[in-house]
């Protein structure tokens, strides 16, 4: 009575069905190996490119500049107020005694930067005993020059397509093989705030301002947030309108965050009146738009705490509140961490709702606390992006590597507290 | 686990008592700007120096457009609302009626110069010479056939409009409508280049809102691609694409002169002379607008507005020109920095 059954598995069509499934299952393999393969050059080719173009905007070009503080042209009385740009001039002078004519002076002028004059000025605020002595220091160069050192100018391009002349070219050149140009690393780019000069420019300002936000949005989303999940889990009766406010926290969660901002704006801004740009109101912008992911996941760790230990708690006396407090929460803290952490990531790359209250702008000034004027990391990116100089397009690849860097840190934490601390049942 | 609940309710105080406090504030020592995306590079330029020259903190200066910025302008005077606009157009009538409704009665008002609208290809192409009459003829979604009749824009290629211009399609990446770049092309080329031909100046006796749909319309056939209002990525996609051409503001042009190059218009080169002298048809006045009632409210406001019209700043030499600013004459300049500083208020 088996004979039959024998026929099908055997023989020469059945040998055929049998490679036919292999086939097909190798095939399917390949299939889903070639998706992964493009995934990974898609993420290649992006992470790629950002490096690129990025790793040279964490160095800065810096030249040597011997200066003399000539008591005629700074005041003793005020070293603030003194003319330096043309102690710099002067300076340059002695090492290209060529340049005596007014045009001339100007392209001296343009080989330093900007922070190249605060830097002599601070100088001899600090140590007004400078004045009548001369000092040596290393300024930044001004961004043309920055941007030819780094190579990003072409050197063999007819004079008046290159932002940089040959005259200037020269000087440079001169300056290089006597040493006195180097490229060390941008540490300013890490503490300063925005600037218009791309060789000044830092995300130490959207750093700390995204800090601030951060905060306001963990504190005010993470307890409310737990706290509705645990009710909706824990106690909640199973009614109609129950089910109703699942309905439209799941809805909440895949709402365009650009409605959060301008939520956000009517409601902070137009009806408290709260400070404009203020990471105190983006904060509280964003932890609107994290409450639905925080209790979500929130509720899903709940749920993975098995009733066996609720009921254990209860029979031994537990009143339902110390049934999650003493039991249920803490054994769906590292997933309910997680979460939160996932959810503040998510907070961080977020630029769309901070442009309508207010936090698209150019703020120099670093934020001292959540009430002053600050941008964030994702919004430094947008307005650097947008920038005409040239210098800027480094600059923009660099921030996305530190805010790239950022969320892998905070995604490596989340998957790091899984790990160690999940209890499996 | 009490010290669970017990740190969820610090913080849900902490919380409350932060939001609480911080209602309302009532004095503010912080400048602050709106406005314009097109003046914003000079502006924070002026704001930088002046935060590193001055007693006062750096002004806080937001992108958010002509339009939007005078809305937030006008929206009334205290503390919440901004002190200064700039605006890449002049105020409007509405708009002024707007701000003495909430009572911004006294607006300085303060040009600060020109900005060119170019357009540009690679320069891996050739220059291409081109009138105002012509490129409307290119973008217009709507175009006069040989017979007079309004017919949809039939071309796909430079050279079926005038044999002497390329023979390959017509591909222009420009703004969109909310740009401000976009509404002086708007003006200028659009409705400056449609009163060239009488088939369409015909239609204004009759029928106006149509003559201004026909003039100010552009094509939406993929003729004309909006690229969004970053100008980087348009110059990024000219270098790639050498048929391509690309409208945006002169700075992006002064930047990137290695890479493309700026087309003819009525026979002139858009450079910083011609556009100075008038000689280049496409170019627009930059403005901003200071609210009277805050100067002496908020600290710094007349010393930024020195600043700024300073000679260092915006004079021939000054440092906006290295940001692609360009200047007023002399003896304009020098009239407006006189009546800026003295707070002369705005009368329409």
């Amino acid at each position: 009575m088996t004979e039959p059954t024998f026929a099908i598995h055997s023989g020469p069509a059945a040998q055929a069905r049998l490679r036919r499934r292999y086939a097909r299952e190798r095939r399917f393999k390949l299939m889903c190996l070639g998706a992964l393969g493009v995934a990974a050059i898609f993420l290649v080719v992006l992470i790629g490119s950002i490096v690129s173009r990025g790793w040279s905007g964490f160095l800065v070009t810096q030249m040597e500049l011997t200066v003399t503080y000539s008591p005629d042209l700074i005041d003793a009385d005020s070293p603030r107020d003194g003319n330096f740009r043309m102690i710099v001039v002067e300076g340059l002078q002695q090492e290209f005694p060529e340049a005596t004519d007014r045009s001339a002076m100007r392209a001296l002028l343009g080989l330093v930067s900007n922070g190249g004059f605060i830097a002599v000025r601070n100088a001899v605020v600090d140590d007004p005993m400078l004045i009548g002595q001369t000092v040596t220091l290393w300024v930044p160069a001004a961004s043309d020059i920055d941007m030819l050192n780094k190579g990003y100018i072409d050197r063999a391009a007819p004079e008046e397509l290159r932002r940089v002349d040959d005259q200037t070219m020269a000087w440079i050149d001169r300056l290089e093989a006597d040493g006195k140009i180097r490229t060390g690393f941008n540490w300013n780019f890490f503490t300063t705030g925005d600037s218009r000069e791309p060789e000044l420019a830092g995300i130490g300002g959207a750093i700390l301002g995204s800090f601030w936000m951060l905060l306001v949005t963990f504190l005010v989303s993470f307890p409310t947030g737990v706290a509705a999940a645990v009710f909706l889990e824990e106690f909640a009766p199973k009614r109609r309108w129950v089910d109703i406010i699942e309905v439209n926290i799941n809805n909440l969660a895949a709402v365009p965050s650009i409605v959060f901002g301008l939520l956000g704006l009517a409601v902070f801004l137009n009806l408290m009146h709260l400070p404009r740009s203020a990471p105190l109101v983006g904060g509280l912008t964003l932890a609107l738009m994290t409450l639905p992911t925080i209790i979500i996941t929130t509720r899903a760790a709940l749920k993975g705490v098995p009733p066996s230990i609720r009921e254990a708690a209860m029979g031994v006396g537990a009143s339902p509140v110390q049934v999650v407090a003493h039991h249920v929460l803490p054994l769906a803290l590292p997933r309910l961490l997680t979460g939160a952490i996932i959810g503040m990531a998510q907070a961080l790359g977020e630029s769309a709702p901070l442009l309508m209250i207010g936090m698209v702008a150019f703020i120099v000034d670093l934020p001292s606390g959540p009430l002053d004027a600050a941008t964030a990391l994702p919004v430094q990116i947008f307005l650097w992006a947008d920038s005409p100089e040239r210098g800027f397009v480094e600059k923009t690849s660099a921030a996305i590597m530190v805010l790239l860097g950022f969320l892998v840190v905070m995604n490596g934490v989340a998957v790091f507290l899984r790990q160690r601390f999940e209890v499996r049942w | 686990m009490t010290s669970i609940v017990k740190s969820l309710a610090i913080a849900g105080i902490a919380t409350v008592a932060l939001t609480g406090g911080a209602v309302a504030q009532d004095t503010r020592d912080t400048i602050r700007i709106v406005g314009s995306s097109t003046v914003f590079p000079f502006s924070t330029a002026v704001a930088e120096q002046f935060g590193q020259t001055s007693d006062f903190p750096t002004p806080v200066v937001e992108s958010t457009g002509s339009g939007g910025g005078l809305k937030l302008f006008c929206s009334g005077v205290g503390v919440e609302y901004p002190d200064i606009t700039n605006a890449s157009r002049r105020i409007k009538e509405g708009e002024v009626a707007l701000c003495a409704e909430n009572g911004v009665a006294e607006i300085t008002e303060v040009m600060i110069g020109f900005d060119g609208i170019v357009l540009g290809n690679s320069r891996q192409s050739d220059v291409l010479e081109i009138d105002v009459p012509t490129l409307w003829m290119a973008l217009a979604a709507e175009v006069p056939d040989d017979n007079g009749n309004i017919i949809a824009n039939p071309y796909t290629n430079w050279n079926e409009i005038d044999p002497s211009l390329p023979a390959y399609a017509i591909r222009v990446m420009g703004p969109p409508p909310t740009s401000g770049t976009r509404d002086a092309f708007v003006e200028l080329v659009m409705e400056g280049g449609c009163e060239h031909f009488e088939a369409v100046t015909m239609i204004e006796e009759t029928n106006e809102d149509r003559y201004e749909q026909i003039c100010a319309s552009i094509r939406e056939d993929g003729a004309f691609v909006e690229a969004g209002e970053n100008d980087n990525l348009i110059v990024q996609k000219l270098e790639a694409d050498r048929e391509a051409f690309g409208i945006f503001g002169f700075s992006f042009l002064d930047q990137n002169i290695d890479k493309i190059q700026g087309s003819l218009i009525n026979g002139a080169e858009p450079t910083f002379d011609n556009i100075a002298d008038g000689v280049y048809p496409v170019s627009r006045s930059l403005f901003f607008y200071v609210k009277n009632a805050h100067v002496g409210v908020v600290p710094g406001i007349e010393e930024f507005v020195t600043e700024f019209t300073s000679e260092d700043a915006w004079g021939t030499f000054g440092y906006l020109t290295d940001k692609g600013l360009i200047p007023l004459p002399d003896a304009d300049r020098a009239a407006m920095a006189e009546s800026a500083r003295s707070g002369a208020a705005l009368s329409m």
